[in-house]
């Protein structure tokens, strides 16, 4: 299975009759099995690209192929920033949700919300609501809840970046574990730099306004990894070159009225 | 400045003041109140015919339970509320629903809801009167649009206040547009719609009694009027207490359906 996004380019119209160019030409590969994380400074259209990949909003020009998808299956799944699990649904109805619109039966939804409530750690609270979750917890669910549907690519729009420093390297850990075990394709999202160079096998680093491909780098740091990783000579390095990248858009951001 | 300068400034460790819980106060000022009051009528600072005590409204409100009186009124009073909100809140929130999922059908119903929704309902029983003749009819039409209002309302701010988010996490799960309105669009309005409920409730209450004052013979509103013709002061006390404990029974009925309705919307009703 392989994911082409071939020449995609999103145009949205501005509101002074201008037009606000979210992405121009975007062309990236994601292989089976792959982890891509794309790293941009915020408003350079990487979660748009995200839902162009999702099929939650139509490309302008250019397409998404998925190459070699099993039929029937779901082709992605997306993991959104917070707040996106079903509040009136308890933590077992929520990572159920997509197998029950797909008429799968009670039984075998059981099966499945009870072994993904276990990849994710959460076996003792399929029964409550989100609101009863830390903030940590209710990304959990929502991974699992992705999971469910067994997407070929698992679409990840910056899933950590609401909970506090801590609780987000902790997810970190818990994603890479999770991802060892699953080796799922992964399409992540993110702002954070270490972020970027720790999860994935390629960092995809885009510039804003229009949000382009400005470069991609292989992460060449060995599997499993762990927070020890970060230690690694070759982590600093990559960490900087990324900044080095992003700098420039990142301080045009920060300037940026709105 | 100062001139206690080089003075240390000191906080000094102080244990938390005892609360007191709020309904022990409330209670207290409650019984209170009734002791006041008996005291008064007991007494003779002011006439019986005024003022009955307590204790004699009690009295009389057995006598009207025993004798059936009371209970026929309440069911008259019941039966009217019950069909007028049934039917206000079922129109209500079906067109509430449909005009929320359309633009276009907002578009034209805005401007006449806007436009009629100002009116005090109570000045609309003349005319349903005249539409609808005198008896049951008029009275619980009247009651329905009362109701109708505040619910449908609050339907399409229900359903307009769904968070797009949660349609993207449906949609990106698979989920089909009539399973995104089931499932995401019906749950996320729910609280809204059963707190337009809570409105209509009390604007049920209020328009079956002003109904009864102009229009009835039977029912808790021609009871208190008719009471106060014949100075049965006493009688007119009991119909007051009927309305509050009324009241008070429709909000717990509706906070507890919601509860049972909404458990994940426990945090925010506290």
């Amino acid at each position: 299975m392989r994911v082409r996004v071939d020449s995609v380019s999103k145009v949205y119209p501005a509101p002074a009759g201008g037009r606000l160019v979210a992405l121009e030409n975007v062309s990236l590969d994601v292989h089976d099995g792959e982890f891509v994380t794309i790293l941009g400074p915020s408003g350079c259209g990487k979660s748009t690209l995200l839902q162009v990949v999702a099929g939650l909003e139509a490309p302008t020009r250019g397409r998404v192929t998925f190459e070699g998808a099993p039929l029937g299956a779901a082709l992605t799944a997306v993991v959104f920033q917070e707040h996106a699990l079903f509040p009136w649904r308890t933590v077992r109805d929520n990572v159920t949700f997509g197998l029950e619109v797909r008429g799968i039966p009670g039984a075998e939804r059981l099966a499945v919300s009870r072994q993904l409530l276990a990849l994710v750690g959460l076996e003792g609270f399929a029964d409550r609501y989100p609101h009863h979750l830390s903030g940590g917890m209710r990304q959990r669910v929502a991974i699992a809840r992705a999971l469910a549907v067994e997407p070929a690519l698992l679409l990840m729009d910056e899933p950590f970046s609401a909970l506090d420093a801590q609780s987000r390297a902790l997810m970190q850990l818990e994603l890479l574990a999770i991802w060892e075990r699953t080796r799922r394709s992964i399409l992540y999202v993110t702002h954070q730099i270490q972020e970027a160079v720790l999860l994935g096998d390629r960092v995809v680093v885009m510039t804003r306004r229009p949000g382009r491909i400005l470069a991609v780098r292989p992460v060449p740091l060995p599997r499993p990894r762990d927070e020890r990783t970060m230690l690694d000579p070759a982590f600093v390095s990559l960490v900087d070159e990324c900044w080095q990248l992003i700098k420039h858009d990142a301080r045009e951001a920060l300037s940026d009225a709105r | 400045m100062r001139d206690d300068a080089g003075q240390p400034i000191v906080y000094e460790g102080a244990p938390a003041p005892a609360e007191r819980p709020a309904w022990l106060l409330g209670g207290a000022a409650l019984v209170l109140v009734g002791l006041v009051w008996e005291a008064i009528a007991r007494l003779g600072w002011v006439p019986a015919l005024f003022l009955p005590a307590p204790t004699a409204i009690l009295a009389e409100a057995g006598r009207m339970t025993r004798s059936g009186e009371l209970w026929r009124h309440l069911g008259v009073s019941l039966g009217r509320v019950g069909l007028g909100f049934g039917l206000g809140a079922a129109v209500g929130t079906s067109l509430g629903l449909l005009l929320g999922s359309s633009r276009t059908l907002w578009a034209i119903g805005n401007p006449l809801i806007a436009a009629t929704y100002p009116i005090p309902k109570i000045a609309l029983l003349p005319l349903m009167i005249l539409w609808l003749g005198i008896g049951e009819a008029p009275k619980v039409a009247m009651i329905a649009l009362g109701v109708f209002f505040p619910v449908v309302i609050n339907a399409y701010a229900g359903v307009r206040g769904t968070d797009p988010l949660m349609v993207k996490a449906a949609k990106s799960l698979g989920a089909v547009r009539w399973q995104v309105i089931v499932k995401v669009v019906l749950p996320s309005a729910l609280p809204t719609i059963l707190a337009g409920y809570r409105l209509g409730a009390g604007i049920a209450l209020l328009l079956v009694v002003s109904a009864e004052m102009i229009n009835a013979t039977s029912g808790i509103g021609f009871l208190i009027l008719h009471s106060g013709d014949l100075m049965l002061t006493g009688k007119l006390m009991v119909g007051l207490a009927t309305l509050s404990l009324l009241g008070l029974a429709s909000t717990w009925g509706l906070r507890t359906l919601e509860a049972w309705l909404a458990p994940w919307k426990e945090e925010e009703r506290g």
